[in-house]
């Protein structure tokens, strides 16, 4: 397990309206508790995929809004 | 049989005051408050040191009741150093595997073992009624000639003083004062002293309850402790299980935070829980039933001037990692050894203040992991619960997400990642303790005779030795020189300073006379200069 990366902020995913459709359309008709089940999830997935303690402690400095 | 509300295990012949005579104006070079495990194992090790030891107790009795049961392998070695494990080990049920279940399934979401290194002397955890090793602790110290406990005796008052204390100690028979150099405040989570020198006690209460039920029946199950999340018997809540000696179990169920204490140890509505739990048809008596809500907090500071905190007085953690006698244990032995030294003035009075300075470490340890199952256990708010659930409906399916379920990460020794004790490493190690981390145990063979490594260290400094020609030293050696598995561990010849309490002060590929000596004086040396 890695602990040392950075966070890659520059663009990194081929086809990416393919895969930002399939992330809305997965939300699709869903109520508002199971949407959010399903972010965690996919949240739950990826940070275990991804490994790294600091690249995923970064993701979540950053995406909080309030945090400067 | 209750005093106050508190069940009564044991009478204890309530020390008359008028026994004091003069004795009541002796001075004291230090007195234990509480005689609950962590003040009884406080007395202990001082009185096996040879000190005069005085117990000053606001109970004449030893306490029933449902309190702690689960002893870790820490807690078994301070034992065995205490002369008392072999006894609660004989006495109690031994488990190492957790298992977590989820809703309505029998197989477990998830599962631990508390023992991942084998081959070790104690077990991973022994469940035990607290009241047993409170009576073996008091039977060790009634059978020590320097021991004096005196039951009924409450500590009411306390007047501070740079180089001391004066106690007011309130009696049945009234009240006297008693003036000691060291107070060591055991006297629990509702401390007098603590509040009688206005000292803070800060934290954390998780917004929930639960049910205790100490209840005896009959029935073959494993040993293991069992653990539910959303169970058919509490939906949307959690349970625990556990065997204790005696045909005696804990039943422990999360109840919410809003409830009727009173109604809910009511035999007709716990019995839902029991028999849904158990099955329709058992048999059960009440062993004891209490409604317990739990909080995360420490003292800022252990040591004030001459007066010592320990166990829950100076923390206090949630029980779902069995944290709370299992972290006040470490407490005393790592204060009894130092306080030992300040006493027979072969060290510095400084030494105290790495007490503070390991043992909050210690303290802040507990309480991180005892709060992060609290919030696993109990979620603070709804995206908390979304991500619980979400962790436990992958667990079932993909083995990433078993390590996240969090069912209380039980009690482990809490290493000193800096003490001004420590000596830090000068050679690479690939294996073994590190400075600041308690010894690992192994079967050792010495002189034609097998036995276990942590059996085997001194009462004192140890210098520990894998292999042949241990450095010049007057400490005790132990010198394993074909050491097989602890070889192993600790890694071929390399040498190991070990303090009083197992834990590492220094270690060596190749030590000196010098590298020893320095090491020595620094584990023992004014930790406030
Ligand atoms: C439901 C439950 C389950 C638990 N499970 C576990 C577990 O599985 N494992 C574990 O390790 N821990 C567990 N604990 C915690 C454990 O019971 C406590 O950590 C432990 O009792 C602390 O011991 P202590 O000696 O510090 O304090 P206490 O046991 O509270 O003893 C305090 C002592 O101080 C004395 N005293 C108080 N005031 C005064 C005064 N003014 N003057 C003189 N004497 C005084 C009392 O007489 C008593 O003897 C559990 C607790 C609960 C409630």
């Amino acid at each position: 397990m890695k602990t040392s990366g950075t966070l890659n902020t520059t663009a990194n995913l081929q086809d990416s309206d393919t895969v930002y459709e399939a992330l809305i359309n997965a939300h699709e008709g869903l109520s508002d508790k199971d949407s959010a089940k399903l972010n965690a999830k996919l949240i739950l997935f990826l940070i275990n995929h991804i490994g790294d303690k600091q690249v995923i402690l970064e993701a979540i400095d950053k995406s909080n809004s309030q945090s400067a | 049989m209750s005093f106050e509300g508190i069940p009564v295990y044991k009478e204890k012949a309530y020390f008359k005051a008028t026994k004091l005579d003069g004795a009541a104006a002796k001075h004291h070079p230090f007195v234990v408050v509480g005689s609950g495990p962590i003040g009884l194992a406080m007395a202990l090790f001082m009185a096996r040191k040879g000190h005069q030891v005085t117990i000053v107790t606001a109970f004449d009795f030893i306490p029933a009741g449902s309190k702690g049961i689960c002893y870790s392998k820490e807690a078994l070695d301070i034992f065995d150093d205490l002369g008392i494990g072999e006894r609660i080990v004989e006495k109690g049920v031994i488990w190492n595997v957790g298992k977590v279940f989820w809703g309505d399934s029998s197989d477990p979401v998830y599962q631990f073992d508390m023992l991942p290194v084998k081959d070790q002397k104690n077990p991973g955890f022994v469940n035990i009624q607290q009241y047993y090793v409170e009576d073996y602790l008091v039977d060790a110290l009634e059978a020590m000639e320097n021991v004096q406990i005196r039951w009924g005796h409450k500590v009411s008052g306390i007047d501070v003083s740079e180089n001391g204390s004066t106690l007011t100690i309130t009696t049945r028979d009234g009240d006297y004062q008693m003036a000691s150099d060291y107070v060591l405040a055991c006297d629990g989570s509702k401390s007098t002293i603590r509040d009688l020198m206005g000292l803070d006690f800060e934290g954390r209460i998780f917004e929930d309850s639960f049910l205790i039920a100490d209840v005896k029946f009959k029935q073959s199950r494993p040993s293991e402790r069992w653990f539910w999340f959303d169970p058919p018997f509490n939906q949307g809540r959690t349970a625990l299980l556990h065997k204790q000696p005696d045909d005696i179990w804990r039943l422990d169920f999360q109840l919410g935070w809003d409830v009727d204490r009173d109604a809910a140890i009511k035999p007709e509505n716990m019995a839902p829980y029991i028999r849904g739990l158990l099955g329709e048809d058992i048999e059960y008596e009440e062993d004891w039933v209490s409604v317990y809500t739990f909080q995360c907090r420490r003292m800022a500071n252990f040591v004030h001037g001459q007066v010592i905190f320990a166990g829950d007085a100076a923390h206090q953690v949630s029980p779902f990692g069995a944290r709370g006698a299992n972290s006040g244990l470490p407490d005393v032995q790592n204060l009894a050894w130092k306080l030992d030294l300040v006493l027979r003035g072969t060290a510095p009075k400084g030494l105290l203040a790495s007490y503070d300075v390991e043992r909050t470490q210690g303290a802040d340890e507990n309480i991180l992991n005892s709060s992060r199952s609290t919030d696993f256990i109990t979620p603070k708010s709804e995206n908390s619960t979304v991500f619980r659930d979400a962790v436990l409906e992958l667990a079932g399916e993909y083995e990433f997400a078993r390590p996240l379920v969090n069912s209380g990460r039980l009690s482990a020794p809490t290493p000193y990642h800096h003490s001004p004790l420590s000596t830090p490493d000068r050679d690479e190690f690939a294996v073994g303790p590190k400075p600041g981390q308690v010894c690992v145990d192994a079967p050792i063979c010495q002189n034609g005779e097998y036995g276990w490594l942590l059996d085997n260290l001194d009462d004192g400094f140890t210098l520990l030795h894998f292999g042949q020609n241990p450095p010049q030293t007057n400490l005790q050696i132990l010198e394993l020189s074909d050491a097989g598995l602890a070889g192993e561990r600790y890694g071929a010849g390399t040498t190991y300073l070990v303090r009083p309490d197992k834990i590492v002060a220094a270690r060596w590929a190749n030590a000196s006379e010098n590298d020893v000596k320095q090491a020595h004086n620094r584990a023992i040396s004014d930790a406030g200069a």
